[in-house]
């Protein structure tokens, strides 16, 4: 790449945090991310991992059930495991999860996008025909289904997420390529003789990324929830934390009889603030890379 | 038309090979844990059309499939289509009600919102059906039935008649109707914030038109361009929306219904996952991939019936 290109992408790049850091909308969102993201990196410093082992916990002398007044600061479980070690491991989980399954989604959109934009033809017909297939099969019963024929892991759900929701970044990112396909620098590049790979990687993928990049941000929401119903219908990693396995553990233990709220609280508004906190960030990446948008919303 | 048939076509080869993947041996699944004759399960397998080829087995699973012959539940050893039947009143009852007071309310909220855009109306409005879209549903209805039921006791805890109830007619209705609240309750919340925000962004560019700014200079009243001009030419993505979505009626609740203890498919597919009873899953994933796929196609048909400029899909 020459220095010049490099230099006028540097220059978008301080544009587009320019106009971010201007949002405030886009700012919050980023602020409560980066909470959550240091507490699942800090996690050995917050919580003793062995608080998640059931008989760490009783020989520990903790209480059943305990609320957080008893047990400080989020109370135990009903087999009395301290529910902010849960949190806090569980979050490690959920920001994987949900970050891991969106790259995915987003690898498979955008490759099948791409190339059904770029080379058209037959391809396309082909490509949009499954990308409609897709589209149409009920998300979470094919998320189901998939996930209890592959069996219960954290690399399961990611796969099972990633193929269930590629399809709306595919056609997205189709629709990009093709209008930016029609642009003067692509036949220009053409003309001087640039091979199709060239132009793709040259040309056609700088002027997709943002749109890519705010489509990513908008899918890990979607990601994390999926995570949390399948996790809580009990296709979750059984040896691993996560917000959504405390909820089903919560649930199907008694906890709402009990009226343990703080069993089932946490982990609940941890996944409420992650997906708005993504949210907030994805509409102000979106209205940065459209600004027609920006109008309207 | 043609479409929604092949892909029904890849639904009906996806479905078979995904469970031939794993369920190698349903026969000997069914009856794990039971003391059977080898010789009784052979002649099972033979009588399932399990001893032959790939092919075969295909044809068999495709006659089967249209005479609605799912096989039977691991759990229940009933066909798996009389449990689903069984369950699907439930579901419908309780999604479908659900589904169209989100429309309504939610259409509501989002003309509002547009209408009044950037004032504090707007705000909450946007900001608080945002909040809603953000929470797993489920989670949500824990909330409200730790809240109205454990707590205040306002409602039953989950069912959808109270144990050994055996009231009969409007008694009965009324029972199932204060056991539906909740769950209803908990839908509907959670399925708003798609059309107010579906609505919002559609009147917001419809607003901008000319035929509004003549309307107004005709001199009619505020609401009467907003209620008469304005919606009218926002609502087709929403009837789209609403369409669509009830393709999802009788998929869109498979946690809450298991939250609640809600007796139809929602809950059905919860314990089918827990077992796993592979038969059942099988059944209820063709039966929601097919009500998706024919609400699809109405949508199309009345978006090209509603808007003559579109083209039948």
């Amino acid at each position: 790449m020459t220095s010049i290109a490099m230099k006028r992408r540097r220059a978008t790049a301080g544009r587009v945090w320019k106009e971010f850091r201007d949002s405030r909308e886009g700012m919050i969102g980023l602020a409560v991310l980066a909470v959550f993201v240091l507490l699942a990196l800090a996690a050995p410093l917050l919580a003793d991992l062995r608080e998640l082992n059931p008989v760490f916990a009783r020989a520990q002398g903790n209480p059943q059930w305990g609320s957080p007044g008893e047990f400080g600061p989020l109370g135990t479980d009903h087999i009395r495991r301290s529910v902010w070690a849960q949190f806090v491991w569980g979050s490690r989980v959920s920001l994987f999860v949900g970050l891991a399954a969106t790259l995915l989604t987003i690898l498979i959109g955008s490759v099948t996008g791409i190339v059904s934009g770029f080379v058209g033809g037959k391809a396309d017909g082909a490509l949009m025909r499954v990308t409609e297939w897709f589209l149409v099969i009920p998300f979470l019963p094919l998320a189901i289904v998939l996930a209890s024929v592959l069996g219960r892991s954290v690399w399961n759900i990611i796969f099972v997420i990633g193929v269930t929701s590629w399809p709306s970044t595919a056609r997205l990112v189709r629709a990009q390529v093709l209008t930016v396909k029609q642009r003067l620098f692509v036949d220009r590049a053409r003309s001087l003789g640039a091979s199709g790979p060239h132009i793709v990687a040259h040309h056609i993928l700088p002027n997709v990324s943002g749109l890519i990049l705010a489509n990513a941000t908008l899918a890990v929401p979607i990601s994390i929830l999926t995570e949390t119903t399948l996790a809580f219908l009990g296709l979750g990693d059984p040896s691993r934390a996560s917000w959504g396995k405390t909820l089903e553990e919560a649930f199907v233990n008694g906890a709402m009889v009990r009226n343990a709220w703080w069993y089932f609280l946490p982990a609940g508004l941890g996944i409420l603030a992650v997906v708005l906190a993504f949210t907030m960030i994805g509409r102000t990446l979106e209205q940065i890379a459209n600004p027609r948008l920006s109008r309207s919303r | 038309m043609l479409g929604s048939l092949l892909t029904l076509v890849f639904v009906l080869v996806f479905n078979f090979f995904l469970f031939r993947v794993v369920q190698t041996d349903p026969i000997g699944s069914l009856f794990r844990g039971r003391n059977v004759p080898a010789a009784t399960l052979d002649n099972l397998r033979s009588a399932f059309g399990l001893d032959q080829s790939l092919g075969a087995q295909f044809l068999y699973y495709l006659r089967e499939t249209a005479q609605l012959n799912f096989g039977i539940s691991y759990q229940s050893r009933q066909p798996v289509w009389d449990e689903i039947v069984a369950a699907i009143p439930a579901t419908v009852a309780l999604v479908g009600i659900s589904a169209i007071l989100s429309a309504v309310i939610g259409t509501i909220g989002g003309v509002v919102a547009a209408w009044r855009r950037n004032t504090w109306k707007d705000h909450t409005i946007t900001s608080g059906t945002m909040v809603f879209y953000s929470m797993p549903d489920f989670w949500l209805g824990m909330i409200l039935l730790v809240g109205f039921a454990v707590v205040l006791g306002w409602f039953p805890v989950g069912g959808m008649v109270s144990a050994g109830s055996n009231a009969t007619g409007l008694a009965r209705l009324f029972d199932q109707l204060h056991h539906m609240f909740l769950p209803a309750l908990t839908l509907t919340l959670a399925y708003l914030g798609e059309y107010t925000l579906v609505t919002r962004s559609s009147l917001l560019d419809v607003m901008g038109e000319d035929y509004l700014t003549v309307a107004r200079a005709k001199g009619l009243r505020d609401v009467v361009v907003r209620n008469r001009h304005a919606v009218p030419n926002a609502l087709l993505p929403v009837v789209t929306l609403t369409a669509i979505n009830f393709g999802f009626v009788l998929s869109g609740a498979i946690a809450v219904e298991a939250v609640f203890s809600w007796p139809g498919l929602g809950k059905a597919t919860a314990d089918a996952i827990r077992g796993p009873d592979l038969p059942m899953l099988q059944g209820l994933f063709l039966l929601f991939s097919t009500a998706v796929i024919v609400f699809n196609l109405l949508a199309d048909l009345t978006y090209s019936w509603l808007d003559p400029r579109v083209e039948e899909a």
